[in-house]
């Protein structure tokens, strides 16, 4: 019995994770043994760990390297997903900097809980193992529930955190249901195994329910149709840089962990999962762009273009394909930049008298005071209708290319055309900006950190068709990395 | 690949966006800075001009193949930069160069808010506008072509009239949800033929089951830009609440994109198609013809009256282009720039009234000739070659696409004749209401004649209209060689596809209601 003690694991994978584990708890103890405010320094911190971080999973190998006993993995493949969340989250902190000090959410605790929830997102990308997706996902979840909730003298604020709550454990259960199901026919929770079991003795009914809740809970993840109907809520009521936070570190970490599992675990399921991944991508295309028609509130109207949004990603998936997956990578990328940058234009949404405002009327007339930020404002909305020349065609692009080659028609067209009523709504946004008259205005100028953020962002958008080879040939390699 | 030369296509192409930025950086403080704006945006435009002179220069018309071409790395893969011109689009970068400069002219005094925008607007459209008639590669083209929806989208939106709001949604949606299928269109051709490259693309032959949806998805695009009836609805409006210049752009440019398309891509790419749908583009185009001319003929806003006979014109386009021989491809690209240049002065003759009595109702006009004789006379020589007079550049076109037709179809021809004495009615009835009469409304009679700007903006399109309609020489010319092989590669793939056992014509449809 010498062999009672278990060999320690190779640490080295999983050397970011572990980075932001520690200092995300020397954070916490700064912030509970200091007794001046410390949350621009924890700010900082967490800010600094990212860049750490990042710098660490840019430094991993590119090959496929498994650890803790297979339950977890890393590859090009996650290196990219994992350095979208980090710059999503260390974007969400940047943006807070200064609004959760102006709306009294100045605890040090907020960037502490953005750093566990970007752990989680982390395991999440890495995860190989329904274990360790588990508790990857109920870390994220677990931290952004309390986010949501962060401005707790707000009743839309608590609601908005109760709410995504109940929603989201509702979502864990299922998770879980369908994690058991698949264990108690396979026998195993690694991917690689399932993915072994399946392809010899094929997918039994009981694996089949598995999957199907499996996909329910990675569906409310992504916040697809028919699982959405928390976002447009908490969307509305978290306080905006957590919105912000939500619409994009999250969503590239769920959709990351979406593929991961479907592409890992279940690839000779793909006649299974495919038929639903289409009916969830069609069906939050159209949701997207119908609902948000309506919509008044910037902040409800970029919930229903981000339920949009993850359709258009899911196309990608639905085409299972190594094209596929290069186009979500793509699509994740440019959509995380447009969205940091649509966040500072609506955190820019400040007058003196009466604070935040949230109406796109407030919008009225931007162009005659302050110029360059509608015209920003107008070209991000331009390129998340997908627009050329703009960055968010050419997300659109790669998508839909993948969906032509792997055959689906149907798809396709829905999707483009759910695109052009999804213009409808963007393009409403551009006219209160240009057309109407002008209403009072905004604050000015912008601050500094939002004006390097909607800066860097709008570049990107604005110019990423002069030189676009870079982002294609590493999704490339990221894609070829998951499908060997 | 250079071919060892200058770039001249792109310098042509993206000189107009450095002139955007150049403006970008004039302070906008006093009242002194607009007018500085308007000065470089006119310099801008006739520099563009003049360079683009030397592309017609430098053209070799006796080849058929691409000149000046560029090729250079893009998005990786199959799909690069490549520029480049025929016969077919060259004498198209002329017409957007040529027109450029008189539309700043025409803005000059009408655009009094925001325009500093303004010029930008326009010159960025401007660069779009050339790359869509440049670009070689089927992504490249697509870009520029749907990215000319922004800036045309604010300016009918920002500079409009009443009703811009509606026009411009109408504008960017019609032409918006047209192009998507055209985008999915180019992404099975390039599963297909591995390339989006269009030089290789017209070499290649797209399999008969194929062609059809790809034909019917580029068609919904081009069918909305052209515009054909029943899809032509978004540009009376468009038209109306555009500002002069707007107009004069929309007719002259932006609706060409949809002839240019059929040339450049239905015909050549998809021929079998084309053979099967060209009686739905005859019937569309007589629709088009009669209809719309009947609708103008009713009209009391004098704008959407052009409006309506813009679309008519077009009719006669799509028409000749279908005939598929070469009076029809000829005169129908040659009605494209005439009606570029004609369609374009009309707008800016209704322009220089509008700007004075800030009304467009034909009723409120009447009896300007005596007042106006040098606009009486600029107007009439438009009217008359919006009609198809002889003598001016509006009967070459319409009288060539005529006769091409009549080699294919009779009942066709003759029907499209009809529409050439139903424009006679309605452009001469609006000449008389406006122009003859008595000058009885007191509001009149204080009007003014042209003044040495709108003389300036009007005189190269008098002469370019006598010009090309006594001597259509340099035109027909340029395009010979171009047209002659278009013809040539189509009446090939067709006997091919007869040899093989396939039957043309309506016959067909079984097929493709067969799918594959």
């Amino acid at each position: 019995m010498e062999t009672a003690l278990v060999p320690v694991p190779d640490l080295n994978p999983a050397l970011a994770e572990i980075i932001l584990a520690v200092g995300a708890l020397g954070l916490l103890m700064l912030g509970a043994y200091t007794k001046a405010s410390t949350t621009r320094l924890a700010s900082i911190g967490a800010v600094l760990l990212f860049a750490v971080a990042a710098i660490v999973v840019i430094g991993q190998p590119d090959s496929r390297v498994l650890t803790f006993g297979g339950s977890f993995v890393t590859d090009g493949f996650g290196k990219f997903m994992k350095v979208l969340v980090l710059i999503g989250s260390a974007g969400a902190i940047v943006m807070s900097y200064n609004f959760i000090r102006r709306e009294n959410m100045d605890r040090f605790e907020f960037p502490v809980l953005i750093v566990l929830a970007t752990l989680g997102m982390l395991m999440m990308v890495s995860a190989n193992d329904l274990i360790s997706l588990y508790v990857g996902l109920e870390l994220q979840s677990l931290s952004l529930y309390i986010i949501a909730a962060f401005n707790r003298d707000s009743a839309r604020s608590t609601e908005a955190g109760l709410k995504y709550f109940v929603l989201g454990a509702l979502a864990s259960g299922m998770m879980l249901y369908g994690a058991s199901l698949v264990y108690g026919f396979t026998g195993t929770t690694n991917f690689d195994l399932i993915a072994g079991i399946i392809r010899t003795e094929g997918m039994s009914l009981g694996l089949v329910f598995g999957l199907v809740f499996i996909l329910a809970a990675l569906a409310f993840k992504v916040s697809a149709v028919p699982f959405h109907m928390w976002t447009p809520d908490v969307y509305e009521g978290a306080p905006t840089p957590v919105t912000a936070f939500f619409a994009s570190a999250p969503k590239i970490a769920a959709m990351a962990l979406f593929i991961r599992v479907m592409m890992g675990a279940f690839p000779d399921a793909s006649a299974e999962w495919r038929q639903i991944v289409v009916f969830i991508s069609i069906a939050s295309m159209l949701l997207g762009a119908f609902a948000a028609i309506g919509q008044t509130n910037i902040k409800r109207l970029m919930a229903y273009s981000s339920i949009g949004h993850m359709g258009y990603a899911l196309v990608g998936l639905a085409a299972g394909t190594e094209e596929g997956v290069r186009g979500i990578i793509i699509y994740l990328t440019i959509y995380l930049v447009m969205n940091l940058g649509v966040f500072c234009c609506i955190l820019a949404m400040r007058r003196k008298e009466e604070g935040m405002v949230e109406d796109i009327a407030d919008l009225a007339g931007l162009s005659r005071h302050q110029p360059v930020l509608a015209f920003l404002f107008s070209m991000l909305m331009f390129s998340l209708a997908g627009v050329p020349p703009l960055a968010g065609f050419f997300a659109k692009y790669f998508v839909f290319l993948s969906a032509i080659e792997a055959g689906l028609y149907t798809l396709a067209v829905i999707g483009v055309l759910s695109s052009v009523v999804g213009a409808f709504y963007y393009l409403r946004v551009v006219k209160v900006i240009y057309f109407d008259e002008p209403a009072q205005p905004f604050e000015a100028p912008l601050a500094s950190e939002l004006r390097v953020v909607l800066g860097a962002s709008s570049i990107v958008t604005l110019f990423f068709f002069v030189y676009p080879a870079p982002l294609i040939a590493l999704a490339q390699a990221a894609a070829g990395a998951l499908l060997p | 690949m250079l071919d060892g030369q200058f770039p001249i296509l792109s310098l042509v192409t993206f000189l107009p966006l450095l002139g955007a930025l150049l403006i970008l950086l004039v302070p906008s403080r006093a009242e002194v800075s607009d007018q500085n704006v308007r000065w470089a945006a006119l310099w801008v435009t006739c520099g563009t001009f003049l360079v683009s002179l030397i592309i017609w220069v430098r053209f070799d018309p006796s080849t058929a193949d691409f000149q000046m071409v560029e090729q250079a790395e893009w998005l990786g893969g199959a799909v690069t930069y490549h520029m480049g011109v025929d016969g077919i689009s060259m004498l198209f970068v002329i017409l957007t160069t040529f027109l450029m400069p008189l539309c700043i002219l025409a803005s000059w005094e009408s655009i009094q808010h925001r325009v500093k925008e303004y010029m930008i607007a326009f010159l960025v459209l401007e660069t779009l506008m050339i790359g869509v008639f440049c670009a070689l590669d089927l992504v490249l083209f697509y870009l520029f072509f749907e990215a000319g929806l922004i800036p045309m989208f604010l300016i009918i939106g920002v500079w409009g009239g009443v009703r811009r709001v509606y026009a411009s949604f109408k504008f960017f949606l019609y032409t918006f949800a047209g192009s998507v299928l055209m985008l999915l269109a180019i992404m099975a051709m390039y599963w297909q033929a591995g390339t989006t490259d269009i030089p290789t693309l017209l070499a290649y032959d797209f399999p008969y089951g194929m062609q059809y949806w790809l034909w019917l998805a580029f068609f919904a695009s081009f069918a909305v830009k052209m515009p054909m009836w029943p899809v032509h609805t978004w540009l009376p409006d468009a038209h109306v609440e555009a500002p002069t210049a707007g107009s004069v752009i929309l007719a002259g440019i932006l609706l060409k994109m949809g002839g240019y398309g059929f040339l450049r891509f239905s015909l050549p790419m998809f021929p079998i198609a084309s053979d099967l749908f060209a009686p739905l583009v005859f019937t569309l185009s007589i629709i088009a013809i009669v209809y719309t001319s009947l609708v103008a003929l009713v009209q009391e806003d004098i704008k959407k009256l052009i409006a309506y006979s813009s679309v008519a014109h077009m009719g006669f386009v799509t028409m000749g282009i279908f005939a598929m021989n070469e009076q029809g491809v000829q005169g129908g690209i040659f009605q494209m720039l005439s009606h570029g240049w004609v369609s374009g002065a009309l707008f800016l003759c209704v322009g220089v009234i509008y700007d004075r009595m800030h009304t467009r109702e034909i009723a409120a006009y009447g009896g300007l000739v005596q007042r106006m004789p040098l606009y009486a006379f600029a107007f009439m020589l438009f009217t008359m070659a919006n009609v198809g007079l002889p003598g001016t550049s509006g009967f070459v076109g319409e009288f060539l696409t005529i006769v091409g037709t009549f080699q294919v179809d009779t009942r066709v021809a003759s029907v499209a004749a009809l529409g050439v004495i139903l424009a006679a009615c309605y452009a001469l009835f609006l000449y008389r209401r406006v122009i003859f009469g008595e000058l009885e409304k007191e509001t009149l009679k204080n009007i003014m004649d042209l003044n040495r700007r709108e003389i300036l903006t009007l005189a190269p399109l008098v002469a370019t209209t006598i010009f090309f309609g006594v001597y259509p020489a340099p035109i027909m010319d340029v395009t010979a060689v171009s047209v002659e092989n278009l013809i040539a590669g189509y009446e090939e793939a067709l006997e091919t596809y007869t040899a093989a056992g396939g039957s043309t014509g309506f016959i067909n449809l079984a097929g493709l209601l067969g799918g594959q």
